[in-house]
């Protein structure tokens, strides 16, 4: 008897010393923020892209000695997880980064199918998090304590409509999209939505699903119903197949495409089928201002590619977060979330933002480019 | 021509182009079940590793700048991809299968499918996650038959499957090797009696289907692109292809292969999403499995005691 309860005792005071020794003791001594990127799976620019920038923002303030908070300069110290572009996964990482890295606040998962499983978790440990790319409506809806640093796609989804319609002068659109995604579904519906509205006529809406490779069925199908443009709201690692296969099938009308398109692989993986089309996104590296410049020349000074729309947006995640952990003047959750909502106006390098009332979602303007001689190149903008 | 029978052509042209590497696959699954009654599950991660074999391959002869005509790059590259993964998939037999050959046949099937994540984890830790495509090795050019468009790389997917098909009915049909994988899969306990050579047969029958899975390999590289996870979805597809076919059976794996070719082109034709397209094939096997469990081709099971 004396023995069990000893042996009880022992492992209650093991169990303690356990969770003393990973438990915050006393304050933190540092800032702790963690990533939780696509590092593996069908999107790994997307990781890669969100994983540099991240590093470069970090680097950044620690070379300047640290986040200065309530009169203190702290280490900024940075936790990457690989979520491997998978709902279940994405949550799990964005668990392990509260529970075991008990992290001040999260950046990422960028696309929604990710976003959308972490920012419940989030929400549910009022840790605060801020997606850098996930534009679909769902990821912040009724959350308080979830922000992004993007547009949402309602409002992309006129961009490219209204463009489709005033520049290119269609009257019937056809899309083609990934039916088990949930950033692809939000715009193919907000897309159809609005060109309808606008007097439109979509003839075709087509869908697959994550992983597949052929699309020949749909597009002959797509073919048969004589559209005048198609959009193809899908990943960077898809659309090149999507238009190569058109382009196989003798469909050679207008695509435009969205800001999944941003990665500078899709031209590498598209060659010359790519040439000529339209999408929008968040910036445009070639007409940068001077914030933007800065760090793009830094971007690739250090990775030697020129920084994507996710590598844009997460290095502005990691800016308001600087800014909310400053004006918080504590390393408090809560805190910084308060502050984080009342960000009154930030200068980013994708622009100037601001969330909306009582909203994660900021209020920004989005850009149009075209895909000429190889390169991503700025057409218009369309203001918010 | 009309447009629904354009339409048709057009459509059975692209089921014929997916059919063509499922049956390929399927060749594979089949001819180990066949020997061995072992459902190989790693198939579709060495029908991956073929095509970044096909990969490198390519790029280093293409690299090298010799001047050679397109046609010997792309016979070579072929041919380097074939070796390469038919040596894998014998390696891969002796070290994992042959242990376990008198085990339970689940064990098998257990390490099979542990052989396939080591593969997919390995290729992408070692080579990455990009996705990539094989670079075209023939000319591309689409043809414009009144309305149905062909591609050049279309025709070489069908032509060279349904060429390597023929080959391979014609071995195992017509020579000694082919004689005695026949036998072993007719009776495992009395064929090796007769001196038959049982561990070289089966090494044979896993370099023989790999290398088909690496022909296409290629050729599905060239038309769609490879990434480490590729063989999941393929390999299942191939595999239910087998069974519709009835596996253990050659010539049914083929008539597999193409039957779910057309399971894929035409479910989004006919139902509303193609969405659907997993849920019919996979309803395809459960029927199958339930009326005529041996496949189309596939004898029935005789008890023997």
């Amino acid at each position: 008897m004396l023995k069990k309860i000893l042996a009880i005792l022992l492992a209650l005071t093991m169990v303690g010393m356990a969770l003393a020794g990973c438990g915050p003791t006393g304050g933190p001594s540092e800032v702790r923020i963690g990533v939780n990127a696509e590092l593996t799976g069908g999107i790994p620019v997307v990781g890669a892209s969100c994983k540099n920038a991240a590093t470069m923002a970090v680097n950044e303030v620690n070379d300047a000695g640290g986040l200065e908070v309530g009169g203190t300069k702290y280490k900024v110290t940075l936790f990457v997880q690989d979520n491997e572009d998978k709902a279940e996964s994405s949550a799990a990482v964005a668990q392990k980064l509260i529970t075991q890295n008990n992290v001040l606040a999260l950046v990422g998962a960028n696309a929604s199918r990710n976003a959308i499983p972490a920012a419940a978790i989030a929400e549910d440990a009022k840790v605060p998090m801020i997606s850098p790319w996930s534009t679909n409506p769902k990821t912040t809806e009724a959350k308080k304590y979830v922000f992004r640093a993007c547009f949402i796609d309602p409002f992309q989804g006129r961009v490219v409509a209204k463009f489709a319609m005033d520049q290119l002068k269609a009257k019937k659109a056809a899309v083609l999209y990934d039916v088990a995604s949930e950033y692809n579904k939000g715009i193919a519906e907000f897309f159809k939505k609005t060109f309808e509205e606008a007097g439109g006529q979509v003839v075709s809406f087509e869908t697959y699903t994550t992983g597949d490779k052929d699309f020949s069925s749909q597009l002959t199908k797509i073919k048969n119903a004589g559209p005048d443009v198609l959009f193809l709201p899908n990943y960077y690692s898809e659309v090149p197949l999507q238009v190569q296969q058109a382009h196989k099938l003798g469909l050679t009308i207008p695509v435009v495409g969205s800001d999944s398109w941003g990665s500078e692989e899709l031209i590498k993986l598209g060659g010359k089928d790519m040439e000529g089309l339209f999408f929008s996104t968040h910036y445009a590296p070639d007409i940068a201002a001077p914030v933007a410049k800065k760090f793009i020349d830094g971007y690739k000074a250090k990775y030697g590619s020129t920084p994507d729309d996710v590598a844009a947006l997460t290095y502005d995640s990691f800016g308001l977060l600087f800014q909310a952990i400053k004006s918080a003047g504590k390393l408090d959750r809560q805190a910084v979330r308060d502050a984080l909502a009342k960000i009154p106006s930030y200068e980013g390098v994708t622009g100037k933002m601001q969330f909306k009332e009582g909203s994660g979602d900021p209020i920004k303007s989005a850009v149009i480019l075209q895909i000429k001689e190889g390169k991503f190149t700025y057409f218009s903008t369309a203001a918010p | 021509m009309p447009q629904p029978v354009t339409t048709l052509v057009q459509q059975t042209l692209n089921a014929l182009q997916v059919g063509s590497v499922y049956a390929l696959i399927a060749l594979g699954y089949t001819m180990v079940y066949g020997i061995l009654t072992m459902i190989n599950f790693a198939h579709g991660d060495i029908f991956m590793v073929s095509t970044y074999l096909g990969f490198f391959a390519a790029a280093w002869l293409l690299g090298l700048a010799l001047n050679m005509p397109l046609l010997v790059i792309f016979l070579s590259t072929l041919l380097l991809a074939m070796i390469g993964t038919a040596t894998l998939a014998v390696i891969i037999e002796r070290v994992a299968y042959k242990p376990l050959r008198q085990a339970p046949r689940i064990s098998a099937v257990i390490t099979a499918l542990g052989v396939g994540i080591f593969l997919e984890n390995f290729t992408l830790a070692v080579i990455g996650p990009e996705p990539r495509t094989i670079p075209p090795l023939f000319p591309l050019v689409n043809l414009n038959l009144s309305g149905v468009f062909v591609s050049t790389i279309q025709i070489v997917i069908i032509g060279v499957s349904v060429i390597v098909m023929i080959i391979l009915d014609t071995i195992v049909r017509r020579s000694m090797t082919g004689m005695a994988m026949r036998a072993i899969s007719f009776d495992k306990t009395i064929v090796p009696l007769m001196g038959v050579p049982v561990d070289r047969i089966i090494s044979a029958t896993f370099a023989l289907g790999s290398a088909i899975a690496a022909v296409g390999g290629i050729l599905y590289g060239m038309a769609y692109q490879l990434d480490p996870y590729m063989g999941i979805r393929i390999g299942w597809w191939a595999f239910i292809s087998a069974v519709v076919g009835g596996i253990g059976n050659i010539r049914g794996a083929m008539i597999g292969g193409y039957i779910l070719g057309f399971v894929e082109i035409f479910t989004p034709v006919f139902l509303p999403s193609s969405t659907y397209r997993d849920f019919v094939a996979f309803s395809l096997l459960l029927l199958l499995l339930v009326f005529r469990p041996t496949g189309i081709l596939g004898r029935p099971i005789v008890q023997k005691v």
